[in-house]
């Protein structure tokens, strides 16, 4: 029999901690079912009031279900009333339990009582599925008519979500729809408005009969508006404000592109907006919808200026409830009407400085909405100014919006350069990896800006306070740029003089390098940089040579090899030295920003590069270091243009120089090893020669060459080109791989050199080394000669959402057609790490699906890493039907549940 | 432009009610129900009623410990939805006179069965008080021979 309701209560009240009361709720839970069990009828609804206040306090209730139905199946009144709250909390409508009830309500929905009914109505309204409603639809309908206006109100909102489980009903609702608009009481009418609402939603032809009752609704409207004091439904000195706003919404729909119906309205509008009272939240409430409907319906222009006008009141409103509608519907309105907005913008800068998050979040929102060419000066200082003084939370937000923006409307470049540095010397780590490298960039495309940026930055390190973003820039523009630091080069007009020695860059260098904050990457772009300067500033060399030194025992293997081929490159090639480090060439802008506008999906070059497990993921995380590996192999071969989408190749080629040059005795012999030893054997030649060193690349590649890596290159590998048995596959293999345009850059290297010698070497070197290349380039060009196969069918993106990205790769084992084996490849593309990865895929019958273990649950942020796993398919119906498969993937992103789900119906045929 | 959530909660963060008009599992709601209470409890007076959270937007407003939290998708709009909830408020006042937490958590049922009367499928449908009122009223009132009344439960008492 157990204890009273109030009891339980009390005792759930006296508990002091989560753990005394999840006992009590463990006994009572099972008193609950033994109560259950014992079909114990004259306490059967206060079981069920337990259940409810259990549920409430968040504990599983679901063998009180059955309880529900019972209750709603008894006859009397109490019993059912609590039986269908029961049902209501307790329940959803993904339940089967649920299809039991069908019958119960079937009988009380046509139950003599109001209150009955009402109830069962509501209970339909609340938690109806699909079927219910389909096989419940024609009861309510006739509810609708209802004499009662207790129950017609309940059916027309029982109508809503009848017609929202199943849309075809629209039609059928559509008359009784509109009948309901005629109605005196407000109850109906509130359900009604909102019943068309739903239906000109779903439907364009409902919309379009409800345009013919524009009318009608003016008039309700009107009753509402000049109607006196109406004690039944006044609230704050005003006659049914939800009624009022809900007809007001359904304005807005009716008159959105439609000009008749604007008209008939802007009466009626023109007088909410002027007469309604706005010093009582209820008024402004209406004000409010009246603003949003004045502003999208067709436009009058006297009555926008009404509505701007109330916006401006709500603006300097003193309540931070009404700025706050105001700024959300000014980001309505601004691409309606920009001009109007323009005006307020002063009070909406200070709204971004507000102490209130929320407004905050919407001011800034709405200054991104309004910054222009004109004004992009004036704001941004607005924004950076605020940066400092905002809540560390934020900060990542504004950061980010700033940055866009100075991209975005930067008058010149100068000045872009200028404010990215204020940014970044910011405190705090929230200017994102490809903010950084848009500006990198951009300053290697401004040659007459090189000794500004590079003094600049200068200065700002100065007061360096582990900014890493600040740190990279300035040590990878110091390497470029360094001697302009010394030179005053290119100084500009009013620029600040700065007498800096060659031993103070080399100090800023050495202070990040020393720093515990520089992450792995930095410390990779600082050796670089050390490399570089070192033919820069030769009287440090051997300062710079002693800074490299401590990295060879680096555990972190890209340091670790920096370290050693860069030392080699000091100690042993001092000849060629000049000629390898020489200045990045300008990075090409226009294809930076095709690939950065071709969006995630593309292979951006960082992209490419994070896939090689070369480095370890920590290093290539920020994918930063690799432009100047790149360089070194650039500068070397002299190549000038297009060099973006090709870092992988080169970079990699690049180490196979620099073996090949002697520098690593261990890979110089993995070099030699390799059939290819062409590319090899014409740069022996030429190493050994002290002279010839430099001497020939100026003779090979003229640096005015426009041909990328044409002529030049193909002289020297010309006599090679018949030996390289992998040319010849390589078209084909990057053709069929999906990420055409993005391989079509490489492809038109390829084409005009057909047998790249630098190519083949990386087919063999990389091909073996990479177990997973699915996201790069080099994985068409790696997998072809090694498992044919795997070439037969495309790599295809089988999910991609704003933060995931899902690949596969398929594998037909020979012999046996009707299996498939999928090696899927989930890369993160957001910022924050994945945990607690799970992927889930669903097969229809005729397929058969075994999932292995994946090579992780943890996927590091930004493409760090990438967590693989195959997954063997057999298509039992091979030939006749092809592959299906639904995918469910669940992740944390900082301990929160994230679900994605997709379904995968771009097989490739014949699997 | 609906209703997902009513929630109530006193000072101390435990839920008092909780209305829910869409699915979410028991995790679900615990987690959503802690992190949102959080979030509005360490407001300041002066700061707007108004948090987003996930997708959704809480309309929220204090009334002595407790705190009435609702939760709209999109586009609700704000103002009409904290008006709404001095409705609710109002109403319970009415019923249980000078209504205070224990009213609530111990007739836990009345509270739901008003909540009831003026939200359906996350929809407002009536404000009027007495219109709200009067079932509850009737039922209570259980010598009102329309009801065929068990004889063990002629009135709420048993709980």
């Amino acid at each position: 029999m157990g204890t009273r309701l109030r009891d339980m209560i009390r005792a759930v009240r006296a508990c002091k901690t989560a753990a005394e009361e999840r006992g009590v709720i463990a006994k009572e839970c099972a008193n609950l079912r033994n109560s259950f069990k014992e079909n114990d009828q004259d306490y059967r609804h206060r079981n069920v009031a337990k259940l409810m206040f259990i549920h409430m306090l968040g504990y599983p209730t679901h063998f009180g279900q059955m309880e529900c139905l019972k209750l709603i199946a008894s006859g009397g009144f109490p019993e059912k009333r609590i039986g269908y709250l029961g049902l209501m909390l307790l329940l959803d409508e993904r339940q089967e339990v649920l299809m039991l009830v069908t019958n119960s309500l079937k009988n009380d929905l046509n139950h003599g009582n109001q209150f009955i009914a009402g109830l069962a109505l509501c209970a339909l309204g609340n938690i109806c599925s699909a079927e219910m409603a389909r096989d419940l639809a024609p009861e309510v309908e006739k509810l609708l008519h209802n004499n009662n206006s207790y129950i017609r109100k309940k059916a027309a909102l029982c109508s809503v979500r009848i017609v929202r489980k199943v849309p075809d009903l629209v039609e059928y609702f559509t008359n009784p729809a509109v009948g309901l608009l005629t109605d005196k009481h407000h109850g109906v009418l509130i359900a009604g408005v909102k019943l068309c609402t739903e239906l000109c939603q779903g439907s364009e032809a409902a919309l379009e009969q409800m345009r013919k009752q524009v009318q009608t609704l003016v008039r309700i409207l009107k009753n509402l508006v000049v109607s006196g004091y109406a004690p039944e439904y006044d609230v704050g000195g005003i006659t049914d404000p939800f009624l009022q706003i809900r007809i007001l919404r359904l304005l807005r729909l009716v008159g959105r592109g439609d000009p008749d119906s604007s008209d008939v309205m802007s009466d009626i509008l023109a007088q909410v907006a002027t007469n309604t009272e706005g010093n009582k939240n209820a008024g402004n409430a209406i004000l409010y919808e009246c603003v949003l409907t004045i502003m999208a319906i067709e436009g009058i222009g006297g009555l926008r200026v009404l509505a701007i006008n109330i916006l401006g009141r709500f603006l300097a409103n003193r309540d931070n409830n009404i700025r706050y509608v105001a700024l959300n519907t000014l980001v309505k309105v601004v691409s309606v009407d920009t001009q109007a907005v323009q005006r307020h913008r002063t009070t909406i800068v200070e709204c971004v400085k507000d102490s209130d998050v929320s407004i905050r979040r919407r001011a800034l929102e709405l200054v991104y909405a309004l910054v222009n060419e004109t004004n992009v000066k004036t704001l941004t200082k607005e924004l950076l100014e605020y940066l400092k003084v905002s809540d560390p939370e934020f900060k990542a937000d504004l950061t980010a919006k700033i940055c866009s923006l100075v991209q975005k409307f930067a008058p010149n470049k100068q000045w872009y350069i200028d404010q990215m540095i204020l940014v970044m010397a910011e405190p705090g780590n929230h200017v994102r990896e490809e903010v950084l490298r848009t500006l990198i960039v951009v300053i290697s495309n401004a040659p007459e800006l090189h000794g500004y940026t590079v003094r600049s930055l200068f200065r700002t390190m100065q007061h360096w306070n582990g900014q890493e973003s600040l740190a990279q820039v300035t040590v990878w523009c110091i390497g470029e740029y360094g001697e302009m630091l010394v030179n005053h080069l290119n100084e500009l007009e009013g620029e600040e003089p700065l007498t800096v020695t060659e031993s103070d860059a080399v100090d800023v260098i050495e202070t990040v390098m020393k720093d515990v904050r520089s992450s792995s990457n930095t410390q990779a772009f600082a050796l670089t940089a050390l490399l570089k300067l070192s033919s820069r500033f030769p009287s440090n060399t051997q300062r710079i040579k002693d800074m490299i030194k401590p990295h060879k025992g680096s555990l972190i293997l890209e340091l670790q090899q920096r370290s050693i081929e860069f030392g080699a490159i000091l100690n042993r090639h001092e000849n060629i030295k000049a000629t390898l480090v020489e200045r990045m060439p300008v990075l090409d802008e226009a294809t930076y920003n095709s690939k950065k506008a071709d969006g995630a999906g593309m292979a951006l070059p960082s992209d490419t590069k994070r896939a090689t497990p070369v480095g370890g993921p920590d290093i290539l995380a920020n994918g930063g270091p690799k432009p100047e590996t790149t360089n070194t192999l650039i500068d070397l071969l002299n190549l000038d243009a297009d060099e973006t989408p090709a870092h992988e190749p080169r970079k990699s080629a690049g180490d196979h120089l620099l073996s090949l040059l002697g520098a690593d005795p261990l890979a110089s012999q993995n070099a030699s090893t390799n059939p290819d030893n062409v590319l090899m054997d014409i740069l022996s030649l030429g190493s050994p020669a002290p002279t010839t060193g430099p001497s020939s690349s100026t003779s090979l590649f003229p640096p005015a060459a426009a041909d990328p890596f044409g002529g030049s290159l193909l002289d020297v590998a010309a006599p090679a080109a018949p030996v390289d048995p992998f040319g010849a596959s390589l078209a084909p293999a990057t053709g069929t791989a999906p990420r055409k345009t993005s391989l079509l850059d490489e492809l038109d290297v390829s084409s005009t050199v057909p047998q790249p010698p630098r190519k083949a070497s990386l087919l063999d070197d990389l091909g073996p080394t990479i177990p997973n290349a699915n996201n790069s380039l080099l994985d068409g060009l790696d997998s072809a000669p090694i498992v044919p196969a795997t070439s037969a069918y495309p790599t295809i993106v089988a999910l991609q959402s704003s933060g995931l990205k899902v690949l596969f790769d398929f594998i037909k084992p020979p012999g046996n057609p009707q299996s498939t084996t999928i090696k899927a490849s989930y890369i993160n593309l957001s910022s924050n790490p994945y945990t607690d990865f799970i992927f889930q895929a669903a097969v229809p019958k005729f397929l058969q699906l075994q999932l292995e273990p994946a090579s992780g649950s943890v996927l590091p942020a930004s493409g760090g890493g990438l967590i693989t796993q195959s997954i063997n398919l057999t298509n039992t119906m091979h030939g006749q039907k092809s592959l299906l498969m639904k995918l469910r993937i669940i992740y944390k992103i900082n301990g929160q549940d994230k679900v994605e789900q997709g379904q995968v119906s771009n097989f490739p045929q014949g699997l | 432009m609906t209703i997902t959530f009513v929630l109530l909660v006193n000072r101390q963060g435990q839920t008092r009610l909780a209305q829910y008009y869409e699915y979410l599992s028991i995790e679900e709601r615990r987690a959503l129900e802690g992190e949102i209470v959080r979030k509005c409890l360490a407001r300041s007076d002066q700061q707007c009623s108004f948090v987003e959270h996930r997708n959704y937007k809480i309309i929220y407003r204090r009334y002595a410990s407790l705190f009435f939290l609702v939760g709209v998708d999109g586009d609700e709009n704000e103002l009409a939805i904290l008006e709404f909830i001095h409705c609710v408020v109002e109403t319970l006042d009415r019923y249980f006179g000078n209504v205070c937490e224990l009213d609530i958590m111990f007739h836990l049922e009345k509270a739901h069965f008003m909540l009831e009367e003026m939200v359906m499928n996350g929809c407002i449908v009536e404000i009027n008080k007495q219109n709200i009122l009067t079932p509850i009223q009737l039922m209570d009132k259980s010598s009102n021979p329309q009801f065929k009344l068990p004889l063990s439960s002629s009135t709420f008492s048993v709980f």
